[in-house]
Order: structure tokens, then sequence, then C-alpha cells
């Protein structure tokens, strides 16, 4: 299914490997001499003062190279696939199952009903309950998809948005009775609203209050968790909409923008708060071709667009704000459900981009997105595509390989060019906000897209297996692929744990939470706090949600095709 | 139908489903196929997608979902229509649907379902043939 997970980059209160040297990895060529970490112009060289400005070594300003000076060499990329389905249980074998194969970290997906913060009996949930992802009504739910698996030791990031608070709060009791303290949590919170009305649609409530949670998010974050990204800005869902390589950029980068200020306001500095923020790039989404170059251009110029941005105009003193933290992914766009087999070799394309342009962490869609969420062999297979990438490529060898290459050079000045100029345009406008409100980016992308398909159709734009060497195998193929199916009897058992978890709790204790909770959305308090007051109490996601929509209100979508 | 007049379409997101960049390039598609398109916007229940449709005067509803939520929605929608009498209103269908739930839908009442790679003038000629009896290829 066209859906991402926020891969979750490295958190942020890892120790900085500036000031620890990171033991690294060996690596040899295959004639058996020794990979230097990185490789750059000889010290006095003509080359070296051009090279000190425009690149600079991993792990030095302007961060074109790599945020840290050993990337892949001193640690590989966390590798956590998308996962998630029917009840807590079923979602808690899977990540056991995922673990065991050698994943790194979690990535937790939520069902709709969860994200869009109505509990698993109500009415409009119905055919929802735990489909696209688990289903967590309560912190009971929350402790189960966990049970036997430490948080202390697992990175969690959660794709979720408009419920993110309360998602948030859930996670952090569950932690709570596993004895682990928030400061030693690590994981990552999506909490990204204004892509949920660009492209993703799990909006609740209208922009600004949903902009007043995601500021405290991160606010909570930065105070209490040290070791957790409080948002994930997200490019994946905004290129499947139909974004070009540098809308994919620009969009989100304007986005966080606008939280950046959104924190400013409240009299913060960047140093305080930019540190737990991170952002969710796209590999091989979007529309036009993909090019493999043009694409770790792209994670370059990224990277240098952002420290120039935070140093210059929002004047950063700390490196780490600096560092653009960045998980990479796509979403199914790109999976084509003819011969999709095939799609094992663009994941592959696409997560070699990814790591040559210095990612932190991958998730990729599988390769039967087009029919189901992934079976368990698909999902293991988007994990070897990427452990074969790392053991079996020599593209984590030695950091930003491609440095130097005249075409990957110009391409990364040249896409950089692309993003500012997007960015100037919006910025002098009043930023993007007021686009999205209007509806006039969501016009755009779905124009963009539109002409992708055109091209698609018109054979211009080569889509193998589809429009080019096909076969006379079936249009609609799934059939005779051992793909995913949903259990019929996740509703009833879901909602025998819903009931299970209200008639443990006493009830009194869960309504002054929420009239706590009440309070807080009215006033200007911080809504972490009553929420995890709530969740204690064994208050549902959809009881805190409604109580919030009660003093926010309700977000009209404008008219956009 | 009236010679002359537009094929009206209504195109709905039923569900919790967030997923809309298909239905919008459907939309389009349509529109320069020369019908009147109606989009619902985002999270419709079945009694809205009636609603709209007999409001709207519509030729055909499409149903665009990806969340794999489809055969409860067809179930809801179709018994409605029933109830509301509205059998001549053509039903269509696209999104994440496998293949071996289509004849199950197509005995609910569903015309037709629309895969990812079905190409846009397909779907307008499938719309015209039935509801205006030109050819459909």
């Amino acid at each position: 299914m066209t859906e991402a997970g926020n891969g979750g980059a490295a958190p942020p209160g890892k120790p900085s490997p500036e000031k620890k040297k990171r033991a690294v990895r060996g690596a040899r060529t295959n004639s058996g001499k020794e990979i230097p970490v990185v490789y750059r112009p000889a010290p006095g060289s003509p080359e070296e003062t051009a090279y000190r400005e425009r690149l600079g070594d991993p792990g030095e300003y302007p961060y074109t190279r790599g945020i840290y000076p050993t990337m892949h060499r001193g640690e590989l990329w966390t590798m956590r696939q998308y996962a998630g389905f029917s009840t807590p249980a079923d979602t808690n074998e899977r990540f056991k199952f995922l673990l065991r194969n050698g994943q790194t970290g979690l990535s937790m997906a939520y069902d709709l009903p969860t994200q869009l913060g109505l509990d698993s009996d109500d009415p409009q949930a119905e055919d929802d309950v735990g489909r696209l992802g688990v289903a967590i009504d309560t912190v009971e739910d929350m402790a189960g998809v966990f049970e036997g698996i430490p948080l202390g030791e697992v990175s969690v990031s959660h794709t979720i948005n408009s419920t993110a608070p309360a998602i948030q709060a859930f996670w952090l009791a569950a932690a709570e009775r596993q004895g682990v303290p928030r400061e030693k949590l690590r994981g990552t919170f999506q909490n990204d609203i204004l892509k949920e009305y660009i492209g993703r649609g799990t909006w609740i409530f209208p922009p600004k209050p949903s902009m007043r949670l995601v500021a405290d998010v991160i606010e909570y974050n930065a105070k209490h968790c040290p070791r957790v990204n409080a948002i994930s800005v997200s490019a994946t869902h905004i290129a499947e909409t139909g974004a070009t390589v540098a809308q994919d950029i620009a969009f989100p980068i304007l986005n966080a923008l606008a939280y950046i200020r959104e924190l400013t306001a409240r009299g913060l500095h960047v140093d305080e708060f930019v540190p737990s923020m991170s952002f969710h790039l796209s590999v091989g989404g979007g529309v036009g071709p993909f090019n493999l170059f043009e694409s770790v251009a792209k994670l370059r110029a990224a990277r240098r667009l952002w420290a120039r941005l935070m140093k210059e105009k929002f004047g950063a003193k700390s490196p780490r704000t600096m560092q653009l933290k960045f998980s990479t992914g796509n979403c199914g766009s790109r999976m084509a459900a003819r011969e999709p087999l095939n799609n094992i070799v663009r994941q592959t394309l696409f997560t070699l981009a990814a790591v040559l342009g210095g990612t932190r962490s991958i998730n990729m869609a599988c390769y039967d997105e087009a029919f189901e969420i992934p079976s368990d062999e698909s999902i293991r297979t988007a994990l070897r595509i990427q452990q074969v990438v790392a053991h079996e490529s020599g593209a984590a060898d030695t950091v930003d390989p491609l440095a130097g290459s005249y075409a990957v050079e110009a391409l990364t000045d040249q896409v950089e060019e692309e993003i500012a100029a997007i960015v100037a345009d919006y910025e002098s406008r009043g930023g993007i906000v007021p686009f999205i409100e209007s509806g006039e980016v969501q016009r755009l992308l779905a124009r963009q897209a539109y002409e992708h398909q055109r091209r698609i159709a018109s054979g211009e734009q080569v889509w193998v297996g589809v429009n080019k060497f096909t076969s006379e195998e079936k249009e609609r193929t799934g059939a005779g692929m051992d793909l995913y199916e949903m259990d019929e009897s996740t509703l009833a058992r879901q909602l025998a744990r819903l009931r299970e978890a209200k008639r443990r709790r006493d009830a009194s204790s869960a309504g002054r939470a929420l009239g706590r909770l009440h309070k807080a959305c009215g006033g200007g308090e911080n809504v972490l706090p009553p929420l995890i007051e709530a969740a204690k109490a064994r208050a549902t996601v959809g009881e805190m949600t409604a109580v919030m929509r009660g003093v926010f209100g309700t977000y009209v979508e404008p008219a956009v095709v | 139908m009236d010679p002359g007049r537009r094929i009206r379409v209504l195109m709905a997101k039923p569900g919790l489903d967030g997923h809309d960049r298909g239905v919008k390039v459907v939309i389009q598609g349509l529109r320069d196929a020369g019908m009147e398109v109606i989009y619902t916007g985002l999270r419709q229940t079945v009694d809205q997608i009636v609603a709209a449709a007999v409001q709207e005067n519509v030729d055909v509803v499409g149903l665009s979902i990806l969340s794999g939520a489809y055969m409860g929605i067809a179930r809801k929608l179709t018994a409605r229509m029933k109830e509301e009498d509205l059998g001549d209103i053509l039903v269509i269908m696209g999104g994440n649907i496998l293949e071996k739930h289509i004849p199950e839908l197509k005995a609910l009442g569903v015309a037709e379902v629309f895969h990812h790679h079905a190409d846009l003038g397909e779907i307008a000629r499938f719309i015209r043939g039935r509801v205006e009896g030109a050819p459909a290829r």
C-alpha cells in the first residue's frame, strides 16, 4: 500500500562523534588494500580551497558530505521497515520477527482509526481497525506491542501525526511500566501535520491548533526526552503526492521553517529545539524520471542548504542545529503491480542512492506494495536489500564516495539552487502555510501527478514491465503471490481488549485527567503532561481526541481538483 | 440520457483512507475526456456519498480505496443504493484491490474494478460505453 513510515534518523542525544573518537569498521578492496574512511583532495593541493568551501569534510560545516566524520564506517544506518497490523499481539510478533532477522530499529505503523483519534469501537472505524497498522486504543495496547522488547534498548519510530501527543503519552506510560526513564528512550515521532494537509490526509484539527500541538511535542521532547526526535519532517508523502526532486526537499524545508517560527515565537532559540527535529527524505518517490545520481546529489544539497540556512538566517551556533539529520524512504507509487518482483531491483537502486547520499536510516516500500501491506517474505526481502547493500556492495565502505564526481557535484549545485529558489519564493510570500490552507500546493502537486501519469500512459517515461518490455503475464497478478491476509477476527479481538481496559480503569481518574487536558487545550499549557496523566489512567485515544476536537474544531479541506 | 448532456461523475474517497493522488489523477483524466466530475474529498461515509450522488444527479459513482477496506465499504454502499432505488447509477472502483475479490465485488453490483495500471482512456471509454451505450473499445 502506498504508505511510508518515518525511518527515524539518528537520535538527537547520541554522543556526538566530534567529541568521541568512534571506532571504525575495517574495509578492504578486492585486492586487499585498506579503504580510507574518507577520500579527499591532497592537503595543499589547488583543489583543496574550493573543496573546503563547497563541501568540507564529513562532519564539518556545511556538512555536504555527511553530518558525522565517519558516517557508515562508524556505524551503519538504522535498518527499520515500517511494520504493524491487527492487534498489539500480532504486531509484537512481527517486531520480534524483524529483530530476529537483524533489523536494528523498529518503525511502528498505526491503523487509520488510531491516526485519526477514533477508538476501535467507533462506527466510523469499523472497516479500518488493524488494517494498515496496529490498533492502539489505550496504554494497554502500547504496552502489549512492546511486551518482551526492551524500550531502553530499541529505538522506535512512530508514524503518527494528528494524534502524536496522545500516542507519545501512551509510549511514555508504557516505557514507565518497563522501568525505562524518559531520558533513556530513543525514537522518533513523525508529528508533521503540514504534510498531512498536503498529501497524506490524516488531519483532524485546523492548521493553527495543529501547529501548536506539533510545537508542544517538540518543546516537551527538547526539554524532557533528549534522545527522541520530536518530529520527522517528511518529504516522502509530498513526493508521492506529485512532487519533483527539488520540491520534495523544498516543501519539507518550508514546513520545517513554519514549525521553527512556531517555537521561536515561544521565545526559544533554534539551538534549544532544532536538534530534536529530524527529516524523512524521499528517494525513489515523486514524479518524473528517477535518477540515481540526482538523488544522491539531492541529499547532499539538502544538507548543505540546511546548514547554511540555520547558520546564516537563524543564527544557529550549535553544530547539531546545522546538521540535517534524516532518514530516507519511499512509498508505493513506483512499485508496479505488473511483474512485481522487478520492484526488488527498483528498491535496490533507491537504497543504494540513500546510502551513497549519507542517510542515517532507511525504510523502503516492499515489492508487494501494490497489493497489500507486506507479507513476511516481502518485508524480509526489503530488509535483505539493505543488508546486501550494507555488506556486499562497498557503498558503505567510504564516506560520500561520489564526492568530486563532475556529474554529482554539478547536480548537487544545480539541485541546491532549485531548492533554494522554491524556498525563497514561498518565504518571500509569508511562508508555505497560507498556500497549504488555500490548496495551492495540493493543486500544483495534483497537476504534476496527472502529467506524470500521462507520460507513463504515452510511454514517454519508461516503466519496465509496465509500458515497455511487457510480458504476457496477467495484468493484475497478485494471484500466485503469497500475500498478507488480514485476520478476520481482528476487530472482535481488539474490541475485547478495549472493553477490558475500560473495565479495569478508575473512570473518575480518567475523567479528571481529561478535564485537565481540556483546560490545557483552552489555555496555553503544554498538552503532554495532562495527556500522560490521562494515558496512565487508561483514557482512550478517542476520548482524548474528542476533548481536543471540542476545543480546536475540525479541519475542512479546500477544493483542490 | 439527454443528448448533449455531459456525463456526470461523483468521485468519492470512502472510509478513513487519505491516499488521494490516484483519485485526483482520475478526476483530471475524466474531465479531459469531457465529463463533469464532482469530488467529495476525504473520509466520506456511505450515507454522505449516496446523498451527494442523489443531490448531484450523477450517472456514475467512482470509489477510490487504497486502504484495503473495500469489501465492507462496497457491501454497505451497494445495499444503501438499492434501498434508495439508485440501481441505474453506475458504480466503479479503483485502488489496491485484489483480483480474487473482484467476482464478489461485481456480484454486489460494482460494474468494474480498475487497477493501478488502468489507462485513463480505458476508464473513460468504459463509462461512456455503459452510460451512453457507446462501444467500450
